[in-house]
Formats: structure tokens, sequence, C-alpha cells
């Protein structure tokens, strides 16, 4: 097998830092920690369309990658930032699982991940097939994070991650979506943020707290 | 030009809506942008009927007759939900429960979710479906938390969360359908996502990474039908939003989320010559059906237990979609008009019920008929239609769909009699003492708006007893469409 080509290489390298980012934020309890880790996925994200783009010349992926830098890097976790130092959140409470408990379950769903990948990873003729592993991997380990935390804003991030996630599988399986289809999630995203923010400061105004142990009173049999 | 009409009505509503603000005339014009997506809707079908398909925008939307029944009973549901809201928002603002800043907000929102729907059901491209769909819980998120309350609060953030990771789920299954997809139709993969083009080659689709797809989709939508295990938000986004809201998003979400599901399902199928897709159908749509039917008897909410009796019949429809083949997936179309028809029907019914008693709790709601007969009769029919008395439409379809069970899934008619049986006693048992005895309610300030209830109510009686020939038409085209088996 000949060496990959030297910018394939580097989106490989990437990918594992995107993991890597995942993994921290399992074990991240400060909120603005957690922002910047989204927001060093963004970059991440950002750089390997760009490379991408170069790469394999589609033209449509550098819009991609400019949207991605506008909305991923600069404009979400400003947004972030903003609402938590508005909402004077900056520590998550202990996670429902510790730390090394969450670890290694990550551990075993990188595992599992890769096994899930393997019938598309043996189909895909992408020169980034390696990544669909990551990619679910990532997705897994965002929800494992959702659901191990308790505060509003750290699942709203574990959210994103999720997002970021599934954006690197539909950019290793396949070099993207169809313009228009990524138009659309990315507006989703925005206008999810926005309509979140609003919600956020109704919680708050309710509770004096984002702390999500406020919501459980709709029990079945109340 | 219809069409345009059909998507621009709504977003114009929502723009003009919103700038508007408050007016005292803000909810006529609600329901008067309603009425003009209606009737570009029956214009549509109009012109469907005598020119067949149609694909328009560069064949990103399109309309066949699986999809144009569910525009025109949409777009109907919208506006009667628009009649019955004007009303209902005015007694609940003039309570206090809301803020007329607010309304600007719901009014906006509204005309919002109905575009929203509109283009999930009308787009030939799987993608934008999927960013339809999410956008519709995006503009609902805010309608459910309209009261601010801590309850309606965490309704709302229940809603979006499991809403949103569900969907995101469908978003892989999606891109997966697609890298499937652009190794047949081509690599540069502007049709790769395009249904019309996905239908013609359904049978090269790589198996193995469709199957995985249907999962996926099938966990995503699924969340948005409200199939069990997934249906944790729905009776509470139902029981703590304003009444409106419960009826749209049980008549008319919930059809467009199971109307996606089927339409991927059509596709893997095809590709997969096996019953993968029919087996996990019927198995979610059993199991909603069961525990829907046994979670009724907690039920004290008078939302809530209407909110049960939506999972209950959307795993009905599921199950009969999983049975497939052009009888029992008539049925299940049948079922998915007539039971929105009814569930919006009862929610009007039981909206106003609510605003007299000043409580949503059934065992303080008393004694309905003798100071409003109307609405306590429009809450008693509505009851019996629902739960599948002859002669009402829901009769007919869940009819249909037990008989076809019998002869296609024997094991499974038991199991659906004992829990429509349940079902029946759960509710039943409830409703009859909320509409006769002794009665506890109040006048309202505003005549309710019953004139929808009680349109409702005909067109379902009407659909059980005679089906005009020209839905039949459209039902078996659209029953041969979906196939099975």
């Amino acid at each position: 097998m000949s060496p990959l080509p030297f910018s394939l290489q580097l989106v490989n390298a990437l990918a594992t830092l995107l993991l890597l980012s995942s993994f921290a934020m399992l074990s991240q309890r400060r909120v603005v920690s957690l922002v910047n880790l989204l927001a060093l996925q963004g970059t991440v994200l950002f750089l390997a369309t760009l490379l991408l783009a170069w790469r394999t010349g589609q033209h449509h992926l550098y819009v991609s990658a400019a949207l991605t830098l506008a909305l991923k890097v600069c404009f979400l976790p400003w947004l972030l930032h903003r609402l938590i130092r508005k909402l004077g959140v900056y520590w998550d409470a202990e996670p429902l699982l510790n730390i090394s408990g969450t670890m290694l379950l990550g551990v075993l769903i990188v595992v599992f991940s890769f096994g899930l990948a393997q019938p598309i990873v043996a189909l895909a003729s992408t020169a980034t097939r390696s990544g669909i592993g990551i990619a679910i991997a990532v997705i897994l380990l965002a929800f494992l994070t959702m659901i191990t935390r308790r505060k509003a804003t750290s699942q709203l991030i574990g959210f994103l991650s999720m997002e970021n996630g599934l954006f690197f599988g539909a950019m290793s399986a396949t070099y993207g979506m169809p313009m228009i289809v990524e138009l659309g999630v990315a507006l989703d995203v925005l206008v999810a943020m926005l309509v979140l923010g609003v919600f956020f400061f109704q919680i708050r105004e309710q509770f004096d707290s984002l702390d999500l142990h406020h919501l459980e009173s709709l029990k079945e049999g109340k | 030009m219809e069409f345009i009409l059909l998507l621009g009505t709504p977003l114009a509503g929502a723009i003009t809506l919103g700038l508007i603000g408050n007016r005292r005339w803000a909810a006529e014009a609600n329901s008067l942008f309603s009425l003009g997506t209606f009737l570009a809707a029956c214009a549509l079908t109009v012109r469907v009927i005598g020119a067949g398909n149609l694909l328009v925008g560069r064949e990103q939307f399109f309309i066949d007759p699986f999809n144009v029944f569910l525009v025109t009973l949409t777009a109907f549901v919208g506006l009667t939900t628009s009649l019955f809201s004007r009303p209902y928002m005015r007694i609940e603002t003039e309570r206090g429960r809301i803020t007329p800043g607010r309304l600007r907000l719901y009014h906006s929102m509204y005309q919002l979710f109905m575009a929203t729907m509109l283009i999930a059901l009308t787009t030939n491209n799987l993608g934008l479906m999927w960013v339809a769909m999410e956008a519709a819980t995006l503009s609902t998120v805010l309608l459910v938390t309209l009261y601010r309350t801590p309850a309606s609060l965490e309704a709302g953030w229940k809603y979006f969360i499991l809403c949103g990771v569900g969907i995101a789920q469908a978003l892989f299954g999606t891109m997966l359908v697609y890298f499937a997809a652009e190794k047949v139709v081509g690599a540069e993969g502007v049709t790769a996502l395009l249904w019309t083009h996905l239908f013609v080659v359904k049978g090269q689709l790589e198996p193995v990474v469709l199957s995985l797809a249907f999962v996926f989709l099938l966990v995503g939508y699924g969340t948005k039908v409200g199939l069990a295990p997934l249906h944790n938000w729905l009776p509470d986004a139902h029981a703590e939003g304003p009444t409106p809201i419960s009826a749209v998003l049980s008549g008319l979400l919930l059809n467009v989320a199971i109307y996606a599901v089927v339409r991927c399902k059509v596709l893997v199928e095809g590709s997969l010559q096996t019953q993968l897709p029919s087996r996990m159908l019927m198995g979610f749509g059993l199991l909603s059906v069961v525990l829907a039917a046994f979670f009724l008897w907690r039920q004290r909410d008078i939302k809530r237990l209407f909110a049960y009796s939506s999972i209950e019949h959307m795993g009905i429809i599921a199950f009969a979609f999983g049975i497939g083949g052009p009888i029992a997936n008539f049925a299940a179309l049948l079922h998915m008009t007539v039971h929105s028809l009814t569930k919006s029907a009862i929610f009007f019914a039981v909206g106003h019920a609510t605003q007299k008693a000043g409580t949503q709790l059934i065992a303080d709601i008393r004694g309905l008929v003798t100071l409003s007969p109307t609405v306590g009769w429009g809450l008693m029919i509505g009851t019996l239609a629902i739960l599948g008395m002859p002669p009402f439409g829901l009769f007919a379809s869940e009819f249909l769909i037990l008989t076809t069970a019998m002869r296609e899934q024997p094991w499974a008619t038991p199991i659906l009699l004992l829990a429509l049986g349940v079902a029946f006693a759960a509710i039943f048992g409830r409703v009859q003492p909320m509409v006769f005895g002794d009665s506890n309610v109040k006048r309202l300030p505003h005549s309710p708006a019953l004139l929808p209830v009680f349109a409702h109510l005909g067109l379902v009686l009407m659909l059980g007893v005679f089906i005009p020939p020209y839905l039949a038409h459209w039902y078996r085209a659209a029953a041969l469409l979906i196939g099975g088996h």
C-alpha cells in the first residue's frame, strides 16, 4: 500500500484531534473550558474541510468551510461565552457518573464505533474513509456527555458536539452533503442556538438556576 | 403557482404576524393566512387530480398521491385550529396566563410551524425533509413554553433535547442513504437525495448500508412520531403547551413524522428485499400500542390522557404500515386522516372544558353537559369516535387493520384487541363523569368556537360511512406506492 499523501495524513491527524477533544469534553467540568473545546472542534473541522476542498477540488467544500468558520469557530463560542457570563454558570455539578468510569465507557464506545463503521468503510471510496469510525465515536461520545451532565448548558454543548460528529461523518464518507442540505442544517443549528438562548433566560427567570434537577417534576403517576 | 402560494402564504404570514405584533385583529389575520394556505392546498389538489404528479423547483419539491392528501389535511386542520385558537387565546390573555406580547410570538410561530410541516411534506429531497422536520421542532419549542410555568419549561426542554438528539440520528441515517445513493446515481450528488430518483434505483442501493440507515432513520423520526420507548417528550409537550398547539402537534406533526418514516421505508424495503423494515415498524408499533394503553390508566390530567391516546394511535398506524400491502396501507392512511381530525376536535373541546373548569385535572372537571351541552357532547362524541365506535371513520380503519392483521400476522391480533379494550375502558371511564353528572363549571367570557369541533367530527362520521370515490382512489394509489410485501 502506497503511503498516504501528506495532506490526507494531516486530515487523519485532525480527526484524531477531534476524537481527543471529545474525550476532553467528557472529563471537563468547567463550562468555559467546554465551550473552548467546542471551539477547538470547530477549528479542527474547518481545517479538515479546507484541506479536503483543496485536495479534491470540490468547490462546495470551500463554502462549507467558510460556513464552519463563521458559525462554529466564531459565532457559537461567542454566543455561548456571552450566555455563560450573563447567566453566571461557570461550573457543572458533579457528573452523574464519576470521571474515570465515564472514560472507560468512552473507550468501549470507540471500539464499538469502529466495529459499526466497518461495513461502511469497506464500501466507501473516499480517501478519508478512515474518518467514519471516528465520526461515529464522536457522535456517541457527545451522547454520553449529554447523558452524564446535569446543567442545561453542558447538555447543549454535548448536542453541538454531536452535530460536529455528524458533519465530520458526512465529510469522510461522501465529501459532505449537497449544498442545499448543508445550508439548511447550518440554519437549523443557528436557529436552535437563538431559541435556546431565549429559553435559558426563561428557565433562569423561573428557577434562578440552570440545574436540570429542577426540571424533574413531570414524572409519570404524579 | 398554487405551489408557491401554498408555501409562501404561511411564510408571509409568519413575517407579517411577527411585524404587526399584538394588534386586536392579529388572531383574525392568523385565520386569514391559514385560510389562504388551505385555499392554495385545495387549488393544488384540483390541479393534481387533473394533471397527475407534479415536480417543481428543480425537482426539489413534488406532489404525489401519498403527500397530496396529507397537504390538504394539514392545511385544513391548520385553518380550523386557527379558528379555535382565536377565542381560546383571547380568554387566556384576559385571564393573565399569557402577556399580549407573547401572542405575537404565538401567531408568528404558528404560521412558521405550518410552513415547515408543508415543506417537510412536499419536499422531494430527503435532506430538506430533515431540515424542515428540525425546523418544525424549533418553531414549537417556544410555543410549548408559552405559559412559562416550571412544568412547561421542563416540557419544552425535554421536547427540544429528546427530539433534537432523535433527529440527529435521522440526519446520520439520511447521510448513509446519500452515501449509498451516490454510488448508484453518480458522484455529482445533486440528485442523490431526491426521492423520485432514489425510488427508480432503489433495487441497486447497497442493502447493508441501507439497513443501517433505516435503523437510524426509524429511531430519529420515530422519536417525533412518539413511538415507544422514545415517546417521553410527547405527553409533557402536549399537556403543558396551549391547547391549540396540542391539537396541531397531535393532529399534524405526528402525521408528518410518520410520513417521513414511511417514505424512507419504501426505499429501504426496495433495496433490501427482506422484511426488516416492516418487522421493525410492527415491533415499535405494537410496543407503543400496548405501553400507551396501560399508561392511560395512570393519567389524571385530561390533556396527558389524550396525548397517550395519540401514542396508541400512532402505534396502530406504524403497525399497519408494517403489515404492508394495499389493504393495510389503505387502512393506515385512512387512520392517519381520521385520527388527525378526531384528535384535534377532541383537543378543541378539551381546551374549552379546561377553561371552564379552570383546571386540567380530570377529577375536577364534572358535568360539562349541564352548563354547555355543545362542549360536553363534542367531547363525548369525539371520545366515542377516537375509541373506534361505529359508525365513525376510526371504526372502519381499525376494523380493516384488525382483519388484515388476523390474516397476515395472526399472533398480533389478540395483543391489539386487548390493548384496544384496555384503552377503551381507561378513556371512557374517565371522560364519562367529566361530561355527565353534577356540574362545577363556569361560563366563559367569549363564546367558544365549536364549529371546528363539529366540522371535524362530521367529516370523521362521513369517512366512516362513505369515502368519496376520488379520495378512495387516492388512498389506493398511495397504498400501492407504499407497497410492502
